[in-house]
């Protein structure tokens, strides 16, 4: 609740209607969901019928599990998404610090360069990038997926102005006890840009997750297919769709993310306000 | 420390970062400019260079205008929908309202799932008889319609179903930005008998503008980046009623195998992305200062 | 030489020798895309023929590799071969073949055929064969193919009216049944269609069968050639049409094949045309007696033959040929595809595979899997040519403009001749 506008709060009449209106665009919102929801959850036969009395099962959900490897599309995805953030975290903290407290000829002009992937992602450049994938040997591998993402300018930019915020002091202070550059940026900037890292994370995390476009074309077998392939190969079927399986098996691509995010949501949405995203 | 030093140190923590995007980004963006100017390779013939032929080629594909102004309405129509629900939303859950944190999460959960599992929901929510939608105009008396089957109605579809995606996730830039307004500045202003309508428009607003900007950007960036609904829900149907450009590009590439003319596509799309990168840093060097 | 050298050198030797012979002994690796999503029902069935077929000939080691949908299958095919790691051998749509010839991608069967053989390669039924030669080689050999079959709903039928076991069989009963068994209710809302035409992704398969049905096939036997805007075409266009907009038996704009099986069985049409190789998935979900009959006749009966074909690819050693051949002889013999054809229900590719007992005996009990059978000496072959990727598509946003009804029959028909033409031109 916001102290900011407490002095303007609706009152009486006018909150019901706001109330009103605010449920009703909450139940359009997770109206899809639930109906997903109650698609996987019951046999084929009620699929489009809503029965309040219709049995529950999980046959759906077991189906689909075994329709396509999901075990191994989750193991390839979990790899995929931790790699991407390592790397990321590496190489965006090395880049901010160099931008954010270091004079060197050409920082400027660099700067504008990495800005330019703010803009155009690599997802857009998939010709050019599945070529250069093919001739570094390396298609159709989880690598490949996550590598034209690990310098990620997003980072780059979040975490220099963050970097920027910390006090010159600190720096010469630990300057003075001896420190070399790293050890400063490892001892004083890190720490303090935890919250930054926090939301970057989170937002690295779903967006890779949730990518599709790119690992499609640069995926090949089950050995390196995220879940999101997997799920766009399980359903695209030239024999007649069965949506309860399809919805089960939708719910299960989705699954842990949306369980994470809903035990965790309030570090989520706090993690995105503290790093003072505007 | 010296200025050699800082050079070096500079340099060397730059370079991993720096190479990497030079490798998927800016050399890529180049090889496409280049590879623009030849043909397609085949097994029998090798690729030649042929000039502006594939631009020409361009102009005069309908299916490339059709994508393209279909992207634009797209963002159109997605762009400024998303925003505005996006802020409703973050000034409803803000307020004194009753079940705020369960808003919170309708609204949100959407943002969280993949494009590819919200396609695949929507599909089934747009069938036509039996789907949810149908269901529903059913019931108060509509006749039943094809929604993705029709070319006037399947672009918007799509377009309703992105704003159900992103209107969550710039929902909570917006909630960040309103939290951390100062409590001073509602005070002073209902002092000097401002209304509560003049107060959002004179003072919120404006200083919403940094996060709205941040989120145009995005929505913009998004609205040509993400084609996976139109790959799961639509193909691109009927008869390119629902193309993106990037669809295009993509089906061009992997599924025609004509990849200098997906080149001379992907200029385009380039050439659009950084007009708005263009028009952003201008805009919000500007407007808007960071420390 | 003294005796330490020479019992070292002679155990260098047995151990090359040994070594060698182990080499000489290495199962043969045969890799091929099979075109399903993994997992499926479909996949045990292909991996209990790669176990069986390893057990019978222990020198070959099969390898299947599922790779999604046809569309999917091929585009992996062509990024394997493109990349230098190409599969052995694949199953791949039999309109493919212009694309993969192009590609450089695979050899004619002719190439590994020996003389013994020549009986097996003539012994596929003509219809399958037509998508499957050109230029007087045998490029692809068939595995599971399909035609258009009409399925009808025999309750729906009797409650119009209509003699529940007599499918229409001419366009004009078609049309009459329709509009016999097409149901509004109290708000003049359609409750029941009387038939449904799929047009959702590739509509130009259902289409051909009209086209046949008057008289035209759509393109030349060289793969050059298209004929979308001759008069008959453009008429079989406007029977569809006129379906839903004149006549409103069939429901307006694209209709999605992926869920029209779906919708018979939730009862929302009466008829509808879909492939034969989905009799397997009809007859485990209606709950009600079904029909199963050959399109019915324009001016002749017809229907484009469907599905795929096995294709051997070009950067192979000719051991991996052989090892690859052997399993397509294997796997189209009688026996096998009369079983493959009862499991999956697709038709089974050889005259030979209808006259095994238990085919016999499935066709007795359950009449409608020989429908597709009987209609192939009215099939013809699929919609394939050089591009085919584009060149169906320029027929496709045709179709599908015509039925969403923003262009007319004629105008739709002739853009899509003209922009294949513009797409054959190199390849005349």
């Amino acid at each position: 609740m916001s102290a900011a506008t407490a002095v303007y709060e609706r009152r009486g009449s006018a909150l019901a209607l706001e109330t009103f209106a605010a449920w009703v665009l909450g139940i359009l919102w997770v109206l899809p969901l639930l109906f997903a929801f109650w698609t996987a959850f019951h046999p084929a036969e009620f699929s489009t019928r809503f029965a309040l009395g219709a049995p529950l099962t999980l046959e759906n959900f077991e189906k689909a599990w075994h329709a396509a490897p999901f075990a191994r599309y989750f193991f390839n995805t979990v790899i995929l998404v931790t790699m991407i953030l390592a790397a990321q975290l590496v190489l965006v903290t090395l880049a901010a610090y160099a931008f954010a407290r270091f004079e060197f000829p050409g920082r400027d002009i660099a700067f504008a360069l990495v800005l330019v992937q703010l803009m155009v992602m690599p997802d857009v450049l998939l010709v050019e990038n599945y070529r250069t994938m093919t001739t570094l040997g390396i298609k159709d591998t989880i690598l490949a997926i996550g590598l034209p993402y690990f310098a990620s300018a997003f980072g780059i930019f979040l975490l220099r102005q963050t970097f920027k915020t910390v006090p010159k002091e600190l720096d010469e202070a630990a300057r003075v006890e001896g420190c070399s550059p790293l050890a400063t940026l490892w001892k004083v900037y890190v720490p303090l840009a935890r919250p930054t890292y926090l939301a970057f994370a989170l937002v690295s995390v779903s967006y890779h997750w949730n990518n599709f476009l790119w690992p499609l074309i640069i995926t090949n077998s089950v050995e390196s297919r995220p879940v999101t392939v997997g799920l766009q190969v399980f359903s695209a079927t030239d024999q007649g769709i069965d949506w309860s399986i399809i919805n089960a098996a939708t719910l299960l691509s989705a699954g842990p993310l949306l369980i994470a995010f809903l035990l965790f949501q309030r570090q989520f949405v706090q993690s995105f306000m503290r790093a003072g995203i505007k | 420390m010296t200025r050699t030093t800082q050079w070096v140190y500079g340099w060397l923590m730059l370079l991993p970062a720096l190479s990497l995007l030079a490798l998927f980004t800016h050399y890529p963006a180049v090889a496409n400019l280049w590879h623009s100017f030849f043909s397609t390779p085949k097994a029998s013939r090798p690729a030649v260079f042929v000039g502006l032929d594939n631009y020409r080629v361009l102009i005069d594909d309908p299916i490339f205008w059709r994508s393209l102004t279909n992207n634009l309405w797209y963002a159109l129509g997605t762009i400024p929908a998303s925003i505005v629900i996006a802020l409703a939303m973050a000034l409803w859950v803000n307020g004194r309202l009753a079940g705020r944190g369960l808003l919170r999460l309708a609204y949100f959960t959407p943002t969280v799932l993949p494009m590819i599992a919200v396609a695949n929901i929507w599909l089934f929510f747009f069938t036509p008889e039996y789907g949810l939608l149908e269901q529903v105009a059913r019931g108060f008396g509509f006749a039943t319609h094809n929604w993705l089957g029709s070319q006037s109605t399947a672009l918007g579809a799509l377009m309703i179903v992105t704003v159900w995606k992103e209107a969550g996730f710039f929902m909570i830039f917006y909630l960040a930005a309103l939290q951390s307004m100062s409590p001073y500045l509602a005070e002073a202003a209902a002092i000097e008998g401002a209304s509560r309508w003049h107060f959002f428009r004179r003072v919120t607003l404006p200083l919403l503008m940094p996060t709205t900007l941040f989120v145009l950007v995005n929505a913009v960036i998004n609205a040509f980046r993400l084609v996976d609904h139109v790959v799961v829900m639509t193909r691109g149907g009927p008869d390119n009623a629902t193309s993106l450009l990037l669809f295009y590009i993509f089906e061009t590439g992997f599924r025609f195998w004509d990849s200098s003319y997906a080149a001379t596509l992907t200029m385009v799309l380039l050439a659009i992305l950084a007009t708005t990168a263009l028009l952003q840093f201008f805009v919000l060097d500007r407007r808007v200062h960071y420390q | 030489m003294s005796y330490a050298r020479l019992s070292r050198w002679f155990t260098g030797c047995a151990a090359a020798l040994a070594s060698a012979f182990a080499f000489a002994q290495a199962p043969v690796e045969v890799s091929f895309y099979y075109p399903v999503a993994v997992g499926g029902p479909i996949t045990k069935t292909i991996d209990g023929y790669a176990a069986e077929f390893e057990k019978e000939n222990p020198g070959i080691k099969l390898r299947p590799i599922y790779s999604g949908s046809y569309q999917e299958s091929i585009a992996k095919a062509l990024t394997a071969v493109k990349s230098g790691d190409p599969p052995v051998l694949s199953i791949l749509l039999s309109t493919d073949m212009y694309t993969l010839i192009d590609e450089d991608a695979i050899v004619p069967f002719d190439d590994v055929l020996k003389p013994a053989d020549q009986a097996w390669a003539k012994s596929f039924y003509p219809a399958f064969m037509e998508n499957s030669q050109t230029g007087g080689k045998t490029w692809g050999v068939p595995f599971q193919r399909s035609t258009i079959v009409l399925y009808w709903n025999k309750e729906m039928f009797k409650a119009a009216g209509l003699d529940p076991n007599r499918p229409p069989q001419t366009w004009a009963e078609q049309l009459d049944y329709a509009q016999k068994l097409t149901k509004r209710d109290a708000a003049g809302n359609v409750s029941q269609w009387g038939i449904q035409i799929p047009s959702s992704g590739f509509p130009y398969w259902l289409f051909q069968a009209l086209a046949i049905q008057n008289g035209v096939n759509l393109m030349n036997a060289a793969g050059t050639q298209t004929y979308y805007d001759r008069p008959e075409v453009i008429a079989a266009l406007g029977y569809w049409v006129d379906l839903a907009k004149k006549h409103k038996v069939h429901p307006e704009g694209i209709v999605e094949w992926g869920t029209t099986p779906r919708d018979f069985f939730e009862r929302k049409m009466a008829m509808m045309w879909t492939t034969t190789g989905n009799l397997t998935n009809v007859k485990n979900n209606a709950k009600f007696d079904f029909g199963v009959a050959m399109l019915p006749a324009g001016k002749q009966r017809g229907s484009p033959t469907g599905g795929g074909n096995f294709y051997l690819f070009k950067k192979t050693t000719p051991a991996q040929r052989e090892a690859a051949l052997k399993f397509v002889k294997w796997a189209t013999q009688p026996e096998r595809a009369a079983q493959w054809g009862i499991d999956t229900g697709y038709v089974a590719v050889t005259p030979a595979a209808f006259e095994t007992p238990v085919m016999k005996k499935y066709v007795q009990e359950f009449p409608p899997a020989a429908v597709a059978r009987d209609q192939l000496p009215y099939a013809k072959a699929e919609l394939s040519t050089h591009d085919n990727q584009r060149v169906t598509k320029a027929l496709n946003d045709g179709l599908q403009a015509a039925l969403t009804g923003t262009k007319t029959p004629e105008q739709a028909m002739k853009d899509a001749q003209r922009e294949a033409e513009r797409l054959l031109r190199t390849y005349k």
